[in-house]
């Protein structure tokens, strides 16, 4: 399986590697920032919402939640600026341009990654240990990384045209956190709004039905997922959107990148 | 079949044209463009490049000449690759590696060994590839206590220097070279001019692009000269060079700017032609001649004519005008053509150097024409000393 050529492999990990060098370039804690940035913000709003506000839902169901959410947030923010602040590279010499866009998803997945080793840890130590179902998990990282990766694509190659694109995306990303059932548990979705159409539109976002399923296989299997709410073959639009997602990303990029040289 | 593909041309370019398309006033952001929707867009189409065709061949050394904005950068990111061309092909047979710039992707944040692997990976070496050079590299640039600095803490020269010693480790079909590669001080140029005949030594394909036409004469088979986006003449290194010269005296007889480019001003009532190309001086004996032909476009009255040389860091070596050497020209009629042949003994030190030349009245303080760098020459000595000038020291020394 040679998707990406010899030659690009080692630029894409010198990329990577640049990449995590000057991240935590001259701070003393280094990359364990990598771990604590989204422990810390879990403990924030454990305090606020599972403690003060009784929301209810685990503590390590909102970790897991937080950690995939905080890796769609970090990559898609980075990628839709790396064209155009990797624009003295493009300007000078031929670079295969989705390598850019590889390499800052891959960045922010490896920490992604390490987050979720975070998680694991929690599972052992406080929660009901894992299950068969852990098994299952790779597919859910695959779609999130699928939908990372085709967000990114089309944000990047938008931001060359229209650098308001970063300010929107925050927007919606803050809306997007809300929308999702990470601070809170579905169950209390379904007393707020009933079971209707809102639920549904509500687990139909592919990022709802990603955080449900992860928790279902890793924590609870009682977690109430996608299909639970929505009826066949409908339970399936939240799939095609992250491949719709990968396509469209993909075919504007391509399109878009040939004149990136002489647009940024 | 391996006679046909080593017939084939490094670089066919086939009717290559380029336009940029420049919007009045930059869309850069949603809500501008949708007041521009209502009301239509201006913009202004840029034609940097019209109808181009040319074959590089096989172990050529080619150059592309041409003045500031006349589409040679143009030219070279679309064989790089780098701009897509607006209309035509190119074909490129073989691997290509383009030096617009020296050390693209140096990161100051990044230590200077960490530098090495990144640039290198982009030249499209594997990190055990670089691994093996690494201490080949460190050791050309001269940068052995340095590379676990950060690259900020280097000198720009040192900057150079480690970017140049990793741009030269490029294995590549073809080489694109633009002329930023002969900036720096005149060790660094000599280098630099090293690395381009051992390139035509080894018979690689390169396509220089320069103003310098010592350079063109000195290193390219054939040469390209561009002018106002299309191509006035492909043809021998020589022609070449003298159309180029030949396109800047044209300007010159229009007698209407102050200004004529960064390095030359002046009234151009006295109007030099392009001085004498002049051969590297190899030789101790060897004497620097420099030509001059002056055109008086007006009257005027008892002009001094001088000249100076400086090498490559700035430094004025020697000079003198006819004022000094107490020659008087007295009243020259408009039309009235001079020549001056100088001659000057073999005193610089190894590297490049430039002339100056200058037309003015006797109090200097009217300039006819001010010509700095006109022409440039190069020096080899055996004798590197560290001074601005190196004259033939005779030594002998005895031991008992």
């Amino acid at each position: 399986m040679q998707i990406i050529s010899k030659e690009n492999q080692s630029l894409l990990k010198e990329m990577v590697r640049t990449d995590f060098k000057l991240r935590y370039q001259s701070s003393v804690l280094g990359y364990v920032w990598s771990l604590l940035k989204p422990l810390l913000l879990f403990g924030v709003l454990y305090l606020v919402f599972t403690r003060f506000l009784r929301f209810g839902g685990s503590p390590i169901g909102l970790l897991l939640g937080i950690v995939m959410w905080n890796f769609f947030v970090e990559a898609t923010m980075t990628s839709a600026a790396a064209i155009v602040s990797k624009g003295d590279l493009i300007r000078k010499i031929k670079i295969p341009k989705y390598l850019i866009i590889v390499s800052s998803t891959v960045s922010a997945f490896i920490n992604f990654l390490l987050g979720l080793v975070v998680v694991f840890i929690f599972i052992i130590l406080f929660g009901s240990g894992l299950g068969w179902s852990t098994l299952l998990l790779p597919l859910i990282i695959v779609e999130l990384y699928v939908f990372v990766l085709g967000v990114s694509y089309y944000l990047s190659a938008l931001y060359v045209r229209f650098r308001d694109v970063t300010y929107i995306w925050e927007v919606v990303l803050q809306l997007g956190f809300f929308i999702t059932p990470i601070l809170y548990p579905v169950s209390l979705l379904v007393e707020t709004v009933g079971e209707g159409m809102v639920l549904k539109l509500f687990m139909l976002n592919p990022m709802a039905q990603m955080i449900q399923d992860a928790r279902a296989m890793l924590i609870d299997s009682e977690t109430i997922q996608t299909y639970d709410v929505v009826n066949s073959p409908w339970y399936l639009i939240p799939i095609i959107i992250v491949i719709l997602s990968l396509i469209i990303g993909w075919v504007y990029f391509k399109k878009q990148s040939p004149d990136f040289a002489e647009n940024i | 079949m391996s006679k046909e593909q080593s017939s084939k041309p490094a670089i066919k370019v086939t009717s290559v044209s380029k336009d940029f398309v420049l919007p009045h006033e930059k869309q850069s952001s949603v809500k501008q463009s949708l007041i521009n929707l209502k009301s239509g867009r201006t913009k202004e189409v840029q034609h940097a490049l019209k109808d181009i065709s040319f074959e590089v061949k096989k172990g050529e050394f080619f150059g592309i000449v041409g003045r500031n904005g006349s589409g040679k950068s143009t030219l070279l990111k679309i064989l790089a690759g780098i701009y897509r061309s607006t209309e035509g092909a190119v074909t490129v047979n073989g691997s290509l590696v383009p030096f617009i710039e020296l050390g693209v992707g140096f990161n100051p944040e990044l230590s200077g060994r960490d530098n090495i692997f990144l640039n290198g990976a982009l030249l499209g070496f594997s990190r055990e590839e670089i691994g093996e050079m690494y201490d080949d590299i460190v050791g050309f640039a001269e940068l052995e206590r340095f590379m676990d600095q950060k690259l900020k803490n280097y000198s720009s020269g040192m900057q150079v220097r480690l970017a140049f010693s990793i741009a030269i480790k490029a294995q590549s079909d073809i080489l694109l070279i633009d002329e930023v590669l002969a900036v720096g001080d005149a060790d660094f140029q000599r280098k630099c001019f090293e690395y381009f005949r051992s390139l035509k030594k080894d018979k690689k394909t390169v396509v220089l692009v320069t103003h310098d036409m010592s350079a063109i004469r000195e290193y390219c088979d054939r040469a390209l000269l561009i002018n106002d986006s299309v191509v006035e003449a492909v043809g021998s290194a020589e022609e070449i060079a003298t159309k180029y010269n030949r396109l800047f005296e044209s300007d010159h007889s229009e007698d209407k700017v102050v200004e004529i480019s960064e390095t030359r001003h002046g009234n151009k009532m006295l109007a030099f032609s392009k001085p004498n190309h002049v051969e590297a001086l190899r030789q101790e004996d060897q004497s620097l001649v420099i030509k001059i032909v002056v055109t008086a476009n007006k009257k005027v009255e008892d002009p001094n004519f001088g000249i100076s040389i400086k090498d490559a860091g700035d430094n004025y070596i020697c000079g003198t005008n006819t004022r000094l050497k107490n020659i008087h020209f007295g009243t020259l009629e408009k039309g009235r053509i001079i020549n001056l042949e100088w001659e000057l003994p073999n005193i610089f030190h190894d590297g490049k150097h430039y002339i100056n030349i200058a037309a003015v009245d006797l109090s200097e303080s009217v300039q006819y024409d001010w010509w700095d760098e006109a022409s440039s020459f190069i020096v080899y000595k055996d004798e590197k000393t560290p001074f601005i000038v190196t004259p033939n020291i005779i030594l002998e020394t005895k031991q008992s």
